[in-house]
C-alpha cells in the first residue's frame, strides 16, 4: 500500500504537526519505505485468528467508589505554561 | 411534498458517583476551578486509569431499566481528537462493544403509547470546562477548568424513532424520570448533569431511506429541545421545498435568536481513529449479577404510575404528573403514609404545590413545605378548622415562613367561623344592606348570591365557613 | 577498592557489617561521575543533594541498628521517562524540557521505600523511540567500551551509567528491547519482566501494551534484587498482574541440570554478524555442558514481529503522545490560536523520529486503514504469542542473540530509519508476547560486548534468572569492567 503526499499532509493535520515542503517529501518517502516493509503482514494468514489487544488475561479490574484528596491547586498548575486565576490559560479557540 | 420528521436523540448523563470514572477525585459540582483534579484526570505524562466499579453498576442498572441487552463482553476505546477541554486529546469511551444495546422506553403521545428504541448505552469520561473571555468568536484567550474531566458519563442513543418535537420532549422527560428513579443521576440540565444533542432529518412521507441529518447542539433545556427541533424541521422543509439539499453538519441552537447556526469547520476532520484502550482491561459481565440488578431495580415510573391508578384510583393523567419525577412521586407516597387522602394530596400537589415551585423555580425536594407539613394543612381543612380558600393562603405563608399550618392559623387568627349564630348575624346584616342583590337573586340571577357571599366573607375576613354561609343565605332568601 | 565498582549485593553486605557507609558509596559514585561523565554522558539530571541526604538517612538507620533493605544506601539511576516527584523528567525530549512531575512513579516509591539513593535521571532516545540513544533531544550517550560506539537504546543512559560505574544499578524501560539491547551493547545485565509484573504507573507511555520497566545491573544477582524491589501488583495500574512477588534471590542457584533449552532458528537472521552467532552457539554449548537439555524449535512468525511491532507501538504512541500540546505542561510554542500553538509546540518539541512514528501510527489507525494495519498487526501478534506458547510446551527457556551485531558506531544508522529498526528484530517478539527475558554478556567482538538473550514463560522470572546465573557464574564477563568502567 502506498502513502501519498496528500495522505501525509492529512496525517500531519490529524496529529497536529507542521510540515514544510521538504518535510512532506522526506516523510512521504520514509513512510512509504516503512509501509512497504510492514506490508509483509499481508502474507500471514490470519483467518479465524482473534486480535490480541491485551497480553494478560485480566478482566474486570476496578476500584471502589471513594472520593480521595485531590492535588492542591498550586501543584496542579505548577507546570502550566500560562495560568490565570486558578485556570489554565490557552490562546483563543476558533470555531466555525 | 409532505415530509416526515425523523429525530434521534443522544442523551449524556453525569452519574452521581462520589468519585470520577478513572480516578479518586470528587465529582462534586460547583467547586473552585481546578481543585478536584489529580495527575490522572489531568492527563499528566505517565498516568493510568482505573475504572470506578460504581460506574459499571450504574451503567448496567440503566441498561436494564431501559430494557437493553447487557453485552457479556464489553471494553473501552480511545476516541482521538484534539480539544483543550480534553487533557489527553483523546476521550476514553466505548466504541464497538458498549455495555448495553437494543433497548426501548415508552412515551405517551396524543395517539397513545409509543415505543422509542434505544440503540445503545455506553460509559465514557466527561471533558473539562472552557471559559472564553468575551464572546466565543472574539476572545483572545480561553481559560480551562479540569474539575469536570473524568466525571463519569453515560451516553444513551435513541433509534431515529421520534417523529415530532413534542415526542422528543416526552422522551426526554421519561428518560429523566427513569434515570432519577433508578438513582444514577440527578439529571439537572441547568448543572449539565443531563445533556441532549439531537439528530434531525426529513423524508417524504411514506418513504423509507433516511434524509440527510443535521446534528443540533446547545439544547440546554427541554424547552430548547422542543423549540430547536421545531425550528430545524421548518428550516429543512424550506430548504428542500426550494429544491435545495440538506448538508450533513453540526448546528448550534441559539436560544436568544430562536435559530440554529452552522458550526461547520474545515479543521474538524472527525477521524477519531478509535483503538481499544490499552490501559484498561475488558469487562466480562456475570449474568447472575445483571439478574440481581434487575430484581433489585427500584419501581420504574410506568409501574409506579400503574400502581397509583390501581391503588388510589387516580386518573392516568394525574398519576402521570405525580410520577413524572421520582421526587414528586416520593413526596406523594410520603403524604399517603402520613394519612392524607390520595385525591386530596394529588390536587394539592398538582395545584398549589406545583404553582409555587414553578414561580419560585425550586424543585420539589427544595419545597419549604414537606409532606408532613402538607398533611398537617390538609388535616385542618378536613377538621373544618379552615376553609380551602384560607388554606391556600396559609400554604403560601407556610412556603414563605417555613412555619407549619397550625402555627400560622393560630398566629393569624384564621380559625374558621363555624358557629351558626355568629354567621347568621352577619348574613342578616349583609342581606339588609344589599336589597338589590336579594331582588336579583330571587329574580333568578345566581351570580347575585356570589356577591352577597363575597360581602359576608369580607366582613368575616374570609373566615366564615363557606358551606354554612351558602346554606344560611339561601334559607333567608 | 573504589566502592562504585562493587555490586549492590557486595555493598549491602559491607553496609550491614558497618565496614563502609552509604555516604562513602555515594561519594565514590559522584566522584566517578565527575571523572568520566563528560565522556560517557549518561545523565540528563544529577540529584546530588537529594542523593547525599538519602545516603545520610540510611547511615542513621544503620547506626540505630535497624535492618536495612537490599538496596538501602545503594546509588542507582532512573531513566528519564519515569516520573520522579519534584525532579525534572524530560523523556529525552525538548517538549518536556521543563516538566517537573507532581507525583512519582510507583517503582520510584517502591525504591524509596527501600531507602535507596537516587543519583539522577538518565539519557534516552526521545520517548523511548530508538535503539541507540541518538534520538535524545539533548546529546548522545556513549558506550563505555568504545566511546565512538552507541550504548544502545532507548535506555542508553542507564546502561552506560552502570557499565561506567557511574551508578551501581539502574532502571530503564523496554518496549521493543530498550532495556535488553543497551544492556547487551554495554556488557551488563538487562531484564524485561513479564508484562504486568512491574507497575507502569508513572512510566511515560510509549507502547502501552508493550512497555515494562526493568533493571540494568552489573550482574544477575543485582538484577534479582532490583527486580524484587520494583515488582508487584499496583492498584493504580489496571494492567498490573495480581501475582505474589517471590524472593528472586532464591532462584540464584547455578544448577540447570534437566532444564530444557530451546533455540528458535528464526532468530538467526540473515545479515547477522558471524561473531554474534558464534558467541551464542558457544553459550548454548556451555549450557549443555552444565546439564541442560537442548533442542531446536521453530517459531514461524518471528520474521513478522518487527512489522507487527511497528504498527502496534506506533498506533499506541500516536495516541499516547497527543497530550503534548502546550496546554497544561511542557513546552509551549508561539501561536495566536490554540491550533497553531499546538502545531508549533509539537513540531518544535518533538524530534524527527518521534514525528515519524506519530505519523505512521496515525496513518495505521486512520479511517480506511484500521483493518489493514492495526487490526491485522494485532492478529499477527496473536500468532506470535502462540509461537511462544507452543515453544514453551517443549522447553523451559529460549536462548537467542540480542541483536544482529554488537554496538554500531555513532551516526552509522541515523539516516536510515528502517536500518535502525532492524536492530530490534530479536527483541520485539518478546514484547509482543509479553514474556520475560534477560540479556547478559556471552562474548566479545574485539572490545565490544555480545549479548545473550534468555526468554522465559509468563511470570517465570525465576527460571530465566537461574539460567542466567548459572551461565554467568561459569564465565567471567561479570567481573570485567568497561575501559571507562575503571578496569
Amino acid at each position: 500500500m502506498k502513502i501519498t503526499r496528500e495522505d501525509v499532509e492529512n496525517v500531519a493535520l490529524l496529529s497536529r504537526l507542521e510540515l514544510n515542503e521538504a518535510d512532506v517529501a522526506k516523510f512521504t518517502g520514509q513512510l512509504n519505505a516503512i509501509l512497504d516493509y510492514v506490508d509483509m503482514l499481508n502474507m500471514v494468514d490470519t483467518s479465524g485468528v482473534e486480535p490480541t489487544a491485551h497480553v494478560l488475561p485480566l478482566k474486570n479490574v476496578m476500584r471502589a467508589d471513594e472520593a480521595k484528596t485531590s492535588l492542591p491547586r498550586e501543584l496542579a498548575l505548577s507546570n502550566a505554561p500560562q495560568q490565570e486565576d486558578g485556570y489554565f490559560k490557552v490562546p483563543k479557540i476558533m470555531e466555525g | 411534498m409532505d415530509y416526515e420528521i425523523v429525530i434521534g436523540l443522544e442523551v449524556h448523563t453525569e452519574l452521581k458517583t462520589a468519585s470520577k470514572i478513572f480516578c479518586g477525585c470528587s465529582t462534586r459540582f460547583g467547586s473552585d476551578q481546578n481543585t478536584n483534579v489529580c495527575p490522572v484526570c489531568l492527563g499528566l505524562p505517565g498516568v493510568l486509569p482505573v475504572l470506578n466499579a460504581k460506574v459499571l453498576e450504574f451503567a448496567v442498572r440503566t441498561g436494564v431499566a431501559l430494557n437493553c441487552r447487557i453485552l457479556p463482553f464489553s471494553k473501552f476505546d480511545r476516541k482521538n481528537y484534539y480539544y483543550p477541554d480534553l487533557p489527553k486529546n483523546f476521550q476514553t469511551s466505548q466504541y464497538d462493544l458498549p455495555i448495553a444495546v437494543d433497548g426501548y422506553l415508552d412515551i405517551e403521545t396524543s395517539q397513545g403509547t409509543k415505543r422509542i428504541g434505544i440503540t445503545r448505552v455506553h460509559m465514557e469520561e466527561d471533558a473539562g470546562k472552557l471559559i472564553h473571555s468575551g464572546s466565543i468568536t472574539k476572545s483572545e484567550y480561553a481559560l480551562v477548568d479540569y474539575n469536570r474531566t473524568g466525571v463519569p458519563l453515560l451516553e444513551i442513543v435513541s433509534e431515529p424513532d421520534i417523529r415530532s418535537a413534542e415526542e422528543a420532549k416526552a422522551y426526554l422527560e421519561k428518560m429523566k424520570a427513569i434515570l432519577q428513579y433508578i438513582d444514577v443521576s440527578d439529571c439537572k440540565m441547568e448543572e449539565g448533569s443531563l445533556r441532549c444533542d439531537a439528530n434531525i432529518s426529513l423524508r417524504p412521507v411514506g418513504t423509507v431511506p433516511l434524509g440527510t441529518k443535521a446534528e443540533i447542539k446547545n439544547l440546554n433545556s427541554f424547552k430548547a429541545v422542543q423549540k430547536g427541533l421545531e425550528y430545524e424541521a421548518e428550516r429543512q422543509a424550506e430548504v428542500l421545498g426550494e429544491g435545495g439539499k440538506i448538508i450533513q453538519e453540526t448546528r448550534s441552537w441559539d436560544d436568544a435568536r430562536g435559530i440554529t447556526l452552522s458550526l461547520r469547520n474545515k479543521e474538524q476532520a472527525h477521524d477519531y481513529r478509535y483503538l481499544p484502550e490499552p490501559d484498561l482491561v475488558p469487562i466480562i459481565v456475570d449474568p447472575a449479577w445483571v439478574e440481581s440488578i434487575r430484581q433489585n431495580l427500584p419501581e420504574l415510573p410506568d409501574a409506579r404510575q400503574g400502581r397509583l391508578i390501581k391503588d388510589y384510583g387516580l386518573s392516568a393523567y394525574d398519576a402521570g404528573v405525580i410520577t413524572a419525577s421520582r421526587a414528586m412521586a416520593d413526596y406523594f407516597d410520603a403524604t399517603i403514609s402520613a394519612g392524607a387522602d390520595a385525591k386530596t394530596a394529588t390536587n394539592w400537589l398538582m395545584g398549589e404545590v406545583s404553582k409555587f415551585l414553578n414561580t419560585s423555580g425550586q424543585s420539589i425536594e427544595e419545597c419549604p413545605v414537606g409532606p408532613q407539613k402538607l398533611v398537617g394543612l390538609i388535616a385542618l381543612i378536613d377538621k373544618g378548622t379552615i376553609s380551602l380558600k384560607i388554606a391556600k393562603a396559609v400554604f403560601e405563608e407556610m412556603c414563605a415562613s417555613g412555619k407549619d399550618a397550625e402555627t400560622i392559623v393560630k398566629e393569624q387568627g384564621l380559625v374558621q367561623i363555624s358557629d351558626e349564630g355568629k354567621i347568621v348575624a352577619v348574613v342578616e346584616a349583609v342581606i339588609a344592606a344589599n336589597p338589590q342583590s336579594v331582588v336579583d337573586y330571587q329574580a333568578g340571577k345566581e351570580r347575585a348570591i356570589g356577591f352577597l357571599v363575597g360581602q359576608i366573607m369580607k366582613q368575616t375576613k374570609g373566615r366564615a365557613n363557606p358551606e354554612l354561609v351558602n346554606k344560611l343565605l339561601r334559607e333567608r332568601m | 577498592m573504589e566502592l562504585n565498582k562493587l555490586k549492590a549485593h557486595e555493598l549491602h553486605r559491607k553496609l550491614q557489617a558497618k565496614e563502609i557507609s552509604a555516604v562513602e558509596i555515594a561519594e565514590a559514585v559522584f566522584s566517578r561521575i565527575s571523572a568520566v561523565e563528560d565522556k560517557v554522558r549518561s545523565y540528563i539530571t544529577l540529584t546530588r543533594e537529594e542523593a547525599m541526604e538519602q545516603a545520610r538517612r540510611t547511615d542513621e538507620k544503620i547506626g540505630r541498628g535497624e535492618t536495612i533493605a537490599p538496596l538501602a544506601g545503594i546509588p542507582g539511576a532512573i531513566k528519564d521517562n519515569i516520573c520522579t516527584k519534584g525532579i525534572k523528567t524530560t523523556c529525552g525530549s525538548k517538549i518536556l524540557n521543563n516538566f517537573i512531575p507532581p507525583y512519582s512513579a510507583t517503582v520510584v516509591d517502591k525504591l524509596s521505600a527501600q531507602d535507596t539513593v537516587i543519583v539522577g535521571k538518565t539519557n534516552m532516545d526521545e520517548f523511548g523511540m530508538g535503539s541507540s540513544t541518538e534520538n535524545s533531544a539533548y546529546f548522545n550517550s556513549r558506550n563505555p567500551w568504545d566511546t565512538d560506539a552507541v550504548p544502545g537504546g532507548s535506555s542508553g543512559g542507564s546502561a552506560a551509567a552502570v557499565a561506567a560505574a557511574e551508578a551501581i544499578w539502574a532502571i530503564g524501560s523496554d518496549t521493543g528491547g530498550s532495556v535488553r539491547l543497551p544492556a547487551a551493547y554495554c556488557g551488563v545485565v538487562g531484564l524485561k519482566p513479564t508484562y504486568g509484573r512491574v507497575s507502569r504507573y508513572g512510566l511515560v507511555a510509549y507502547g502501552s501494551s508493550l512497555d515494562q520497566i526493568g533493571p540494568i545491573t552489573r550482574d544477575v544477582t543485582d538484577s534479582a534484587l532490583v527486580l524484587g524491589a520494583i515488582s508487584g501488583y499496583d492498584p493504580a495500574d489496571s494492567t498490573s498482574a495480581n501475582a505474589a512477588v517471590p524472593d528472586y534471590t532464591k532462584a540464584l542457584v547455578p544448577d540447570i541440570r534437566g532444564m530444557k533449552v530451546g533455540l528458535p532458528k528464526e532468530y538467526f537472521v540473515a545479515g547477522m554478524d558471524p561473531e554474534v552467532g558464534k558467541a551464542v552457539y558457544r553459550a548454548i554449548e556451555q549450557l549443555k555442558a552444565m546439564g541442560a537439555d537442548y533442542k531446536e524449535v521453530s517459531m514461524p512468525h518471528t520474521s513478522y514481529a518487527l512489522a507487527a511491532y511497528y504498527v502496534v507501538a506506533t498506533a499506541e504512541v500516536s495516541s499516547n503522545l497527543a497530550r503534548y500540546d502546550g496546554v497544561g505542561f511542557g513546552h509551549r510554542g508561539e501561536g495566536n490560536d490554540i491550533i497553531s500553538m499546538c502545531k508549533r509546540t509539537r513540531t518544535e518539541g518533538f524530534g524527527e523520529e518521534v514525528r515519524r512514528r506519530i505519523m505512521l501510527g496515525t496513518y495505521a489507525l486512520s479511517s480506511g486503514y484500521y483493518d489493514a494495519y492495526y487490526l491485522k498487526a494485532l492478529k499477527v501478534r496473536t500468532l506470535i504469542k502462540q509461537d511462544f506458547d507452543k515453544a514453551f510446551e517443549q522447553v523451559d527457556i529460549l536462548v537467542t542473540p540480542i541483536a544482529p551485531s554488537p554496538a554500531f558506531k555513532i551516526g552509522e544508522n541515523v539516516d536510515d530509519p528502517l536500518a535502525m529498526y532492524l536492530q530490534d528484530v530479536c527483541t520485539v517478539p518478546i514484547n509482543l508476547a509479553g514474556v520475560p527475558a534477560i540479556s547478559l554478556p556471552c562474548g566479545f567482538k574485539g572490545n565490544l560486548p555480545i549479548g545473550l538473550q534468555i526468554i522465559g514463560k509468563p511470570l517465570a522470572e525465576e527460571t530465566i534468572l537461574r539460567a542466567a546465573f548459572a551461565f554467568e557464574q561459569s564465565n567471567d564477563y561479570y567481573q570485567r569492567l568497561a575501559p571507562l568502567g575503571g578496569a
